[in-house]
C-alpha cells in the first residue's frame, strides 16, 4: 500500500517536473517500425526519464501529422516534396536511420539458381512489354538456366507504400519510358499486373500464382525465404540483395550527395561496384527549431544514439545499417537544431 | 377509520388529500416524462444527424475532385496519382459486377437453405443448420480473404476454370487467362459471405407466411413443393427481395476479403477471369498514403459514390420489407 502510494507520488512528481521525464511522440512509415520500437524500448531502459512512442501509420500519415504538429517527429520512406517543406516554412530535417531494399520475388517452378535481370528488362516486364519467362532478353543473361515458356504475371502493391516509391523510383531511373509513362510515387498507375495489399498480399499472390513476379521488402523476402532476382547495377555487376550490398548502395551514393546534403536523396541505381540498385534510406523527420528545449534535446540525444548504438541492432532485425561515413554529416545537422534561438545539443563530447 | 394510503390508484376516486397528492405526483410525472422524452428524442435524432454529417463531410471533402473532374469522374478509367488524374469508372463497375456476381451465386443457395429450413427440414435439423449458416456471418473478413488466397484460388485454378473454359470458353465472360486474383474469385468469396444474411432474413420472411396459405394450397391437392412455389414464395416475395437487397448492400461495402482476391486493377473487362477493383477496396488501400489534396479528395468522392449507392440499395430494401409487413398484417386480419 505504502509502496503503491510512493510510486504514484513519484509518478506525479515526475509528470510535474518536465526536466526529469520526457514523452516524445512520433508517427509514420511502417517499414522501420520494428527497429524503431526496438530502439525506443532499449533507449527507455537505458534512460528511464525519456519515453518515446512511435505509431506506424504509413509515410503519408506520418508527414501529415508531423506537418500538423500532432507529433514531435515523423518517419517516412519517401522524402517530403519541396512544396510540402515550403508549406511548413522549411522547418524540417530528414535524418536517415537505416536502409531498406526492395527485391523482385518470383514464382518459377524448377528454376533453382536466382534469375538474373537487367534493369531494362525489369522495366519492360513491369511495363508489360516482356511477357514470357523464356524471352530472349531474359535468356541472354541467364546462360545455363532453363526458363519455362510461361506467362509473366506482374504483382504490385495495391496500397500506397514507400516500397512502391522505391521500386518506381528505381524503374524511373533506369527506363526513360517508365519515367514518361508511369513515373514514381507511393501509388502509381500500373501498366499491367495484379495488386496485392501489403508485403504479405504481394508475397501471397506471388506464391500462389505460377509465373508471377512482384516486389517486396528485402527483409520480408529473407524471412519468408522467397527466391528473388539478382539485378544488374550501374557498374554492370549482378548483385544479390543483402544487407551488405544495401549498405554499399548508400556508401556509393555519398559521393553524389556531398557533405551539405539535406539527405533527401534517392540512392536507387547507386554507383558503387557492389551496390544493390533498389535500395533506399528511411528517414526520421525532425524540426529545425523546437519550442521546448528539454524535449528537443532528449529527441536529438535519442537520434544520435540510434546512429551509433542503434545501428548494431539493425542486421539482426533485417535492416541494413547506415555506412559509418555518414555519421559526421548527421552530427552536423543535429548540432544545428535550436530551441529559443539556442542549439539544444553540442555533440557527443558534452554527454 | 384511517384514510386510504396516498397511493395514486387508477380508476379509484379518492378523498381530497389523496387527490391532491395524486395531482402533484402526476404533475411531477409529467415533468419527468417531458425530460425523459427530450432525452430520448435527442438520442434518437443523433443517428440521423450522424448520417447527415457523414454525407456532409464526404461531400465537402470531395468538392475539389467534383469541381475538377465533374461527371467524367464516373466514366473515365485512368487512376493516376502521379499525374493527378482520377476516374472511378473501373471501381464503380467492379463494385457492381462483383456484387451482382455474388448475388447470382448466393441467392439460389440462400433461398434453398431458407426454404429447406422452413418447409422441408426435419425439426431436429433446423436449429443446427440455421446456426451453422449464421455462423458464416461471424467469420472475420480477413479470414475469408486468406482462405480465398490459399484454398479457393488454387481450387478454382485446378478444378473450376479448366472445365468452364472448355464448355463456355466461347462466351466473352470466360475469355482470357485466369491469374487467380479475379472478379470470379472476388464474387465467389462475396457470395459465401452474404449467404448467411440472405438466408437468415429469408427464413424469417418464410416463417411469417401464415400456415393458412400452405394449408389452402395443400387442400387443393398441391404437393409440398407446389405449395411452396405457388403459395409461400409469392406471399413472401417482397420480403425475399428485401433480403436479397440487404445482402447486396453488404456485398457493395465489403472490403478486406475482396481486396485480397479481386486483383486490385483499375480496369474494366467483361471476362470474369480478369482482375478488377472495388470502391471500398480502393479507399482502404490508398487512403493512408494519399499525400496530395486532390488525391485525398478523389478518394473522398469514391466514398461519396459508395455511400450514395448503399443508401439507395438499403432504402429499396426497407421499402420492400415494409410492404411485406403490411401484407402480412392484412393477411392475418382476413383470418
Amino acid at each position: 500500500m505504502n509502496r503503491t502510494k510512493s510510486l504514484v507520488l513519484a509518478a506525479l512528481l515526475g509528470a510535474a517536473v518536465p526536466a526529469t521525464a520526457q514523452t516524445i511522440n512520433g508517427a509514420g512509415a511502417t517499414f522501420p517500425n520494428i527497429i524503431y520500437q526496438n530502439w525506443m524500448l532499449a533507449y527507455n531502459q537505458a534512460h528511464p526519464d525519456v519515453k518515446l512512442n512511435y505509431q506506424s501509420i504509413g509515410s503519408g500519415g506520418g508527414i501529415r501529422q508531423f506537418s500538423d504538429g500532432t507529433v514531435d517527429f515523423g518517419g517516412t520512406d519517401a522524402p517530403m516534396t519541396d512544396s510540402a517543406i515550403a508549406a511548413i516554412g522549411g522547418n524540417v530535417l530528414h535524418i536517415p536511420t537505416v536502409l531498406g531494399a526492395v527485391v523482385a520475388a518470383y514464382n518459377l517452378e524448377g528454376v533453382a539458381q536466382p534469375v538474373k535481370l537487367t534493369p531494362d528488362v525489369l522495366a519492360d516486364i513491369f511495363l508489360g512489354k516482356v511477357t514470357k519467362w523464356n524471352d530472349a532478353r531474359i535468356a541472354s543473361v541467364n546462360a545455363g538456366v532453363t526458363l519455362p515458356n510461361q506467362d509473366i504475371i506482374v504483382v504490385h502493391r495495391s496500397d500506397g507504400s514507400g516500397t512502391s516509391f522505391v521500386w518506381t523510383d528505381y524503374l524511373s531511373k533506369v527506363s526513360p519510358e517508365w519515367l514518361q509513362k508511369v513515373g514514381k510515387g507511393p501509388s502509381v498507375n500500373w501498366p499491367v499486373g495484379l495488386g496485392g495489399r501489403g508485403n504479405e498480399g504481394v508475397a501471397a499472390t506471388v506464391r500462389q500464382t505460377p509465373g508471377a513476379i512482384g516486389y517486396v521488402e528485402l527483409g520480408y523476402a529473407l524471412i519468408n525465404k522467397m527466391p528473388f532476382a539478382t539485378l544488374r547495377n550501374q557498374s554492370g555487376n549482378f548483385v544479390v540483395a543483402s544487407l551488405e550490398s544495401v549498405t554499399a548502395a548508400a556508401a556509393g551514393a555519398m559521393k553524389d550527395m556531398g557533405a551539405n546534403t539535406d539527405f533527401r536523396v534517392s540512392i536507387t541505381n547507386s554507383a558503387g561496384a557492389q551496390a544493390y540498385p533498389a535500395a533506399s534510406f528511411t528517414w526520421l523527420l525532425i524540426h529545425k527549431t523546437y519550442d521546448d528545449s528539454a524535449k528537443a534535446r532528449a529527441l536529438v540525444q535519442f537520434v544520435w544514439w540510434a546512429q551509433n548504438d542503434g545501428q548494431a541492432k539493425a542486421p539482426e532485425l533485417g535492416y541494413a545499417p547506415l555506412p559509418k561515413e555518414l555519421r559526421p554529416w548527421i552530427q552536423t545537422r543535429l548540432k544545428n537544431i535550436t530551441a529559443g534561438g539556442r542549439a539544444v545539443w553540442k555533440g557527443p563530447a558534452t554527454e | 377509520m384511517t384514510s386510504l394510503p396516498n397511493l395514486p390508484i387508477e380508476g379509484i376516486p379518492s378523498g381530497r388529500t389523496s387527490r391532491e397528492t395524486r395531482w402533484q405526483s402526476l404533475l411531477g410525472a409529467d415533468r419527468s416524462d417531458r425530460i425523459y422524452r427530450r432525452i430520448l428524442t435527442g438520442f434518437a435524432l443523433t443517428l440521423p444527424a450522424l448520417i447527415l454529417i457523414l454525407f456532409g463531410v464526404l461531400f465537402v471533402e470531395s468538392l475539389p475532385a467534383l469541381k475538377k473532374f465533374g461527371p467524367s469522374f464516373l466514366v473515365t478509367s485512368t487512376w493516376d496519382p502521379v499525374a493527378e488524374v482520377y476516374g472511378a469508372a473501373p471501381m464503380v463497375f467492379g463494385t457492381l459486377a462483383s456484387s451482382f456476381l455474388a448475388l447470382l451465386i448466393a441467392v439460389p443457395l440462400a433461398l434453398s437453405v431458407a426454404i429447406f429450413l422452413t418447409e422441408f427440414s426435419p425439426r431436429w435439423l433446423r436449429q443446427p443448420v440455421a446456426f451453422l449458416v449464421e455462423l458464416l456471418a461471424a467469420i472475420p473478413s480477413v479470414v475469408y480473404g486468406t482462405w480465398g488466397i490459399f484454398v479457393l484460388i488454387p481450387f478454382l485454378r485446378a478444378h473450376v476454370v479448366p472445365p468452364l473454359k472448355a464448355v463456355f470458353g466461347w462466351m466473352p465472360f470466360f475469355k482470357g487467362v485466369f491469374y487467380g486474383n479475379s472478379l470470379l474469385a472476388g464474387g465467389i468469396i462475396l457470395a459465401i459471405m452474404i449467404v448467411p444474411y440472405i438466408a437468415a432474413v429469408s427464413r424469417e420472411v418464410l416463417l411469417a407466411v401464415p400456415t393458412s396459405q400452405r394449408e389452402a394450397a395443400l387442400a387443393m391437392g398441391a404437393t409440398r413443393w407446389e405449395a411452396v412455389r405457388s403459395a409461400v414464395l409469392p406471399y413472401g416475395r417482397a420480403g425475399l427481395i428485401g433480403a436479397v437487397i440487404l445482402g447486396l448492400g453488404r456485398a457493395l461495402g465489403e472490403t478486406m476479403a475482396v481486396t485480397m482476391l479481386i486483383g486490385n486493377r483499375h480496369d474494366i473487362g467483361i471476362s470474369l477471369f480478369q482482375p478488377a477493383y472495388t470502391m471500398a477496396a480502393a479507399i482502404a488501400n490508398e487512403f493512408s498514403e494519399a499525400t496530395t489534396d486532390m488525391y485525398l479528395s478523389a478518394l473522398f468522392e469514391v466514398g461519396l459514390i459508395l455511400f450514395v449507392v448503399t443508401v439507395i440499395v438499403n432504402a429499396i430494401a426497407r421499402i420492400l420489407i415494409w410492404r411485406v409487413a403490411r401484407g402480412a398484417a392484412v393477411g392475418s386480419k382476413a383470418l
